[in-house]
């Protein structure tokens, strides 16, 4: 049943030889380097400060919702970081490679990067910005805010939850790891047939490119059946369909996308792989395969991924515009008909990526219809954006500015949107750098939210708020990179330049690319004051501490208990009376009651099965690319053994003593004195113990929050 | 808002805070999980059956062996018959449960999982029959798909036996514990998700291969 395959193969090692590392290319060996410093330094000073204890019991082997969101959004930075290293690479190398007369260097003809190495770099930014840093940053946020809305205190499935993180980092850590072991993928993020297939991709770069996006798809699955349940089964008492936060329903209406496309996903990757490993003929030219069938199966994943993407982004946006105009959301019952409007649609649209691939005008023209609808349920939100501060007391904060942003990018990607949905228009600029920049205005404008939904929900996570100085300096170099690396890119995809190019043969383009150059320097300077405000941030953290309602004016369940969040999330769970409950409880005198005596509370306990379940598949996912059959048979014969392992362990779950309950509470109402909780983290042991700036309105705390002073007054 | 400012709200007579509160039903909770998931299992079916509908046509029999020419009818009835018996054993097996008989329950999943084996043991047969004269996937594009989707199939027909005899276990060493008892419950839909997947791969596999 195996293919054959060219070149060398040996049991032991597989496909795996010494050639195989790529210890020649400056560039990679420059980057090995730095990544070798970072994690001798990383791991020396965990093993100096005596912190392995610490990080096992506390994170890897946790199965804390609010623990699991921050490693999300970690491993979510972490690949951003490296997704912009190759946007900075791209860029520099479309700005250098234009024209016969353009110098090259190492090894290069034209620019810094051969072809091979460009193809590489593109198809990884791909795929590490919408898999590996857009997904596990969004995951992450609803993973920590989710529960917290709903007044539950862990998702449904805490164990679960867990496996799901590790599966993503493993499939991460196998991008990363590609750059060191082999090579990646190079024909494009989301692939094409018969070009993927083995005889004409030989290499063990699609291989990578397909386990890493295999392993994405299943902790992406696993998540989204968790979110559900948790949505469906664990709210409040009293909180009944039509008084939940509109995040999160639009954290319900993303994770139903996720859960009926990604699987679609897992089966055109999967039949990809048949082919490459058992030498089926699904996608291949010739002997019965249908190159169209790849297409279709990938894009009826591809399109609604997208609405994945936006749609918690759009719950953001309306989290943050209400609190920071000081009004109830405009139209609730419409945003969360339009939330779902947005999510059925998306699945009518995914031929949209190919107009130009032969279809009959008919169903180009259904298509484009389908797309087109697209705009009234967005436009439905905007208004309601629009009108939610209109007459309110809007306050420029930090989450403020990168909501703003996020609805002004939205205007121009959507407006770019409508132009590409007619298959006419499309014609001429398919596969161009109008498509580019369109979509980017998009992927910005998740961005956006998410840096807004940090600045907004960070100190509730961690007790304290982000400094605002060096914040805002990031967010305006953002607005400076985003918009001279892509309007130039709309004027370039006019013109009819084409993605992915390693090498620019119109020396008229210059001007324009090197205006996208200027651009990425805007950016790279923005990723300086990205670091400075979290430095600033992290070392001022005594002067920024918050209590419950970190901003005074916000409105859903998660302001109603502390900051930084204790282990069990609510000492009593809340019983909902309205929408919007905690603006309720502030405007009728009613914030500061509680329930008097505390209870033991039910937790599940630390479990490290998760991670070894998460290696193990990085393992049989390695052992796979490489084709080693006896790891991967190993790996996968021990995951299964671990999962039954797991099935028979009783002691599971663990009791919070309503004393410790109690201690914690205290100290988080009483404890305006010293005791600080450790920096940067979600409390030390099972329990947070936090500090409520006296007076900042926390539970307990006074009933009214305090107006700061950058408030504008009543008018 | 629903309580407008004008509206005077008394705290004594709401409910603000929920004591002692018993938290949720983890029963329904784990099987309304169980469904999501046999909703990402039914789009990854759903998936392979558009495929063998897309590569059902002249063209990607390639030169190979049409589906009339190679489904035999003995061997699918054999195993419908089979896995539908071993679903109603699973059936009275959770009568069982009902009144709490142990050896009920562990009897009845031991006939269940005895004719899953059955089928696994018939489609084997089929299979080794159909290899042995050289019909295999690499044969032709719509080989490929007709044999992904009965293995995929039998793939989850081994699951369920394992968990089966995982189950066996679990109720010897623990009797009904509630996460017996979800699992149990579970493993019910797993195991009738299974036959209705076979239902329709009857349909379109057999059934109308057997007609093209």
């Amino acid at each position: 049943m195996l293919v054959h395959l060219q070149g060398p193969w040996n049991p032991l090692l597989g496909r795996l030889t010494l050639q195989q590392i790529p210890y020649e290319n400056p560039i990679l060996l420059g980057t090995f380097i730095f990544a070798a410093i970072l994690g001798v330094i990383v791991l020396g000073a965990t093993t100096r400060y005596g912190k392995w204890g610490y990080v096992w019991r506390e994170w890897l082997t946790t199965v804390d919702h609010k623990k699991i969101g921050v490693m999300y959004c970690l491993v979510g930075l972490v690949m951003l970081f490296r997704g912009f290293i190759d946007a900075l690479m791209i860029r520099t190398q479309q700005a250098i490679a234009i024209g016969p007369n353009s110098p090259g260097a190492l090894g290069a003809v034209h620019g810094y990067l051969t072809p091979f190495h460009v193809g590489q770099i593109y198809t990884a930014h791909g795929l590490i910005m919408v898999v590996f840093a857009a997904t596990p940053l969004l995951v992450g946020i609803m993973n920590i805010i989710v529960p917290l809305q709903i007044g539950a205190r862990d998702m449904a499935y805490p164990y679960l939850n867990a496996l799901g993180l590790w599966l993503t980092t493993a499939g991460g850590a196998l991008v990363m790891l590609s750059l060191f072991v082999g090579n990646f993928a190079h024909g494009g993020w989301y692939g094409f047939v018969p070009y993927f297939e083995l005889p004409y991709s030989p290499g063990v770069g699609v291989d990578y490119w397909m386990w890493a996006f295999q392993l994405s798809v299943l902790g992406t699955t696993m998540g989204s059946i968790n979110l559900i349940a948790t949505i469906v089964k664990m709210r409040a008492p009293g909180m009944t369909w039509m008084r939940m936060p509109i995040f999160t329903w639009a954290s319900l209406s993303t994770n139903l996308i996720a859960l009926t496309s990604f699987p679609v996903l897992m089966v055109a990757l999967g039949l990809l792989g048949m082919d490459r490993y058992l030498g089926t003929h699904f996608y291949t030219a010739g002997m019965g395969g249908n190159l169209m069938l790849y297409n279709d199966l990938f894009w009826i994943w591809g399109h609604p991924e997208v609405y994945f993407l936006i749609l918690p982004a759009f719950g953001m946006m309306s989290e943050i515009i209400p609190t920071f105009s000081e009004k109830t959301l405009f139209g609730y019952a419409t945003m969360v008909i339009a939330s779902f409007a947005i999510g059925g649609v998306s699945w009518g649209v995914w031929l949209h990526h190919f107009f130009t691939m032969a279809a009959a005008p008919n169903v180009n023209s259904f298509y484009s219809i389908t797309t087109m609808l697209v705009g009234i349920p967005t436009g439905v939100k905007v208004f309601n954006w629009i009108f939610t501060m209109y007459r309110g007391r809007v306050r420029y904060e930090l989450p403020m500015l990168w909501a703003l942003l996020a609805l002004f990018l939205l205007l121009v990607g959507g407006m770019t949107g409508m132009m590409n949905a007619f298959a006419s228009n499309d014609y001429m600029w398919h596969n161009g750098l109008f498509v580019v920049a369109h979509f980017h205005m998009m992927v910005l404008l998740i961005a956006a939210s998410v840096f807004g939904a940090v600045e907004y929900w960070f100190p509730k996570v961690f007790g304290f708020k982000l400094e605002q100085k060096w914040g805002k300096w990031f967010f305006w170099f953002m607005v400076l990179g985003t918009g001279w690396v892509f309007v130039p890119m709309f004027f370039l995809g006019m013109a009819g330049m084409t993605r992915r190019l390693d090498y620019i043969p119109y020396t008229q383009w210059a001007p324009y690319l090197h205006i996208t150059l200027v651009g990425m320097a805007f950016y790279v300077v923005a990723v300086l004051f990205f670091v400075a405000h979290l430095y600033v941030s992290l070392r001022d953290r005594e002067k920024n501490r918050v209590g419950a309602d970190a901003w005074g004016t916000s409105r859903n369940l998660e302001w109603m208990t502390h900051s930084p969040v204790p282990a069990y999330n609510f000492a009593f769970i809340p019983h909902v009376n309205a929408r919007d409950e905690w603006a309720w409880r502030k405007e009728n005198g009613i914030a500061e009651l509680h329930a008097g005596d505390y209870e033991d509370i039910h937790m599940p306990k630390n479990t490290g099965i998760p991670l070894f379940l998460g290696l193990l598949s990085m393992g049989l996912a390695f052992a796979l690319v490489w084709r080693i059959w006896w790891l991967a048979l190993l790996c996968l014969v021990l995951m299964v053994a671990l999962i039954i392992i797991r099935s028979f362990d009783r002691d599971t779950d663990t009791t919070i003593p309503a004393r410790e309950v109690e201690r914690v509470e205290r100290a988080a109402r009483d404890g305006s004195s010293g005791s600080v909780p450790p920096a940067g983290v979600l409390g030390d042991a099972v329990i947070a113990t936090s500090t409520v700036r006296s007076g900042s309105g926390g539970i307990g705390g006074n009933t009214t929050s305090p107006r700061p002073s950058w408030a504008p007054r009543n008018r | 808002m629903s309580a407008s400012t004008t509206q005077k709200i008394d705290p004594n007579r709401l409910t603000l805070w929920e004591r002692h509160y018993p938290g949720h039903d983890m029963i329904s909770t784990r099987t309304f999980g169980f469904w999501l998931y046999m909703l990402t299992d039914a789009m990854v079916y759903a998936a392979l059956f558009a495929s063998l509908g897309v590569l059902s046509h002249a063209v990607n029999l390639a030169g190979g062996p049409p589906p009339s020419a190679i489904i035999n009818p003995v061997y699918a009835y054999g195993e419908t018959i089979t896995l539908f018996l071993s679903v109603l054993a699973y059936g009275y097996s959770m009568v069982a449960l009902k009144s709490g008989s142990r050896g009920g329950v562990v009897g009845g999943m031991f006939v269940s999982m005895l004719l899953g084996v059955v089928f696994l043991a018939i489609a084997a047969t089929d299979m080794g029959h159909l290899f042995a004269q050289g019909v295999v996937p690499e044969t032709s594009g719509f080989l490929s798909i007709f044999f992904t989707i009965l293995i995929y199939h039998a793939l989850h027909i081994v699951v369920g036996v394992v968990w089966m005899l995982v189950m066996i276990a679990q109720i010897a060493r623990d009797g009904f514990s509630a996460n017996v008892v979800y699992r149990l419950i579970n493993l019910r839909l797993f195991w009738h998700f299974q036959a209705v997947i076979w239902v329709f791969v009857f349909t379109f596999v057999y059934l109308q291969g057997m007609v093209a």
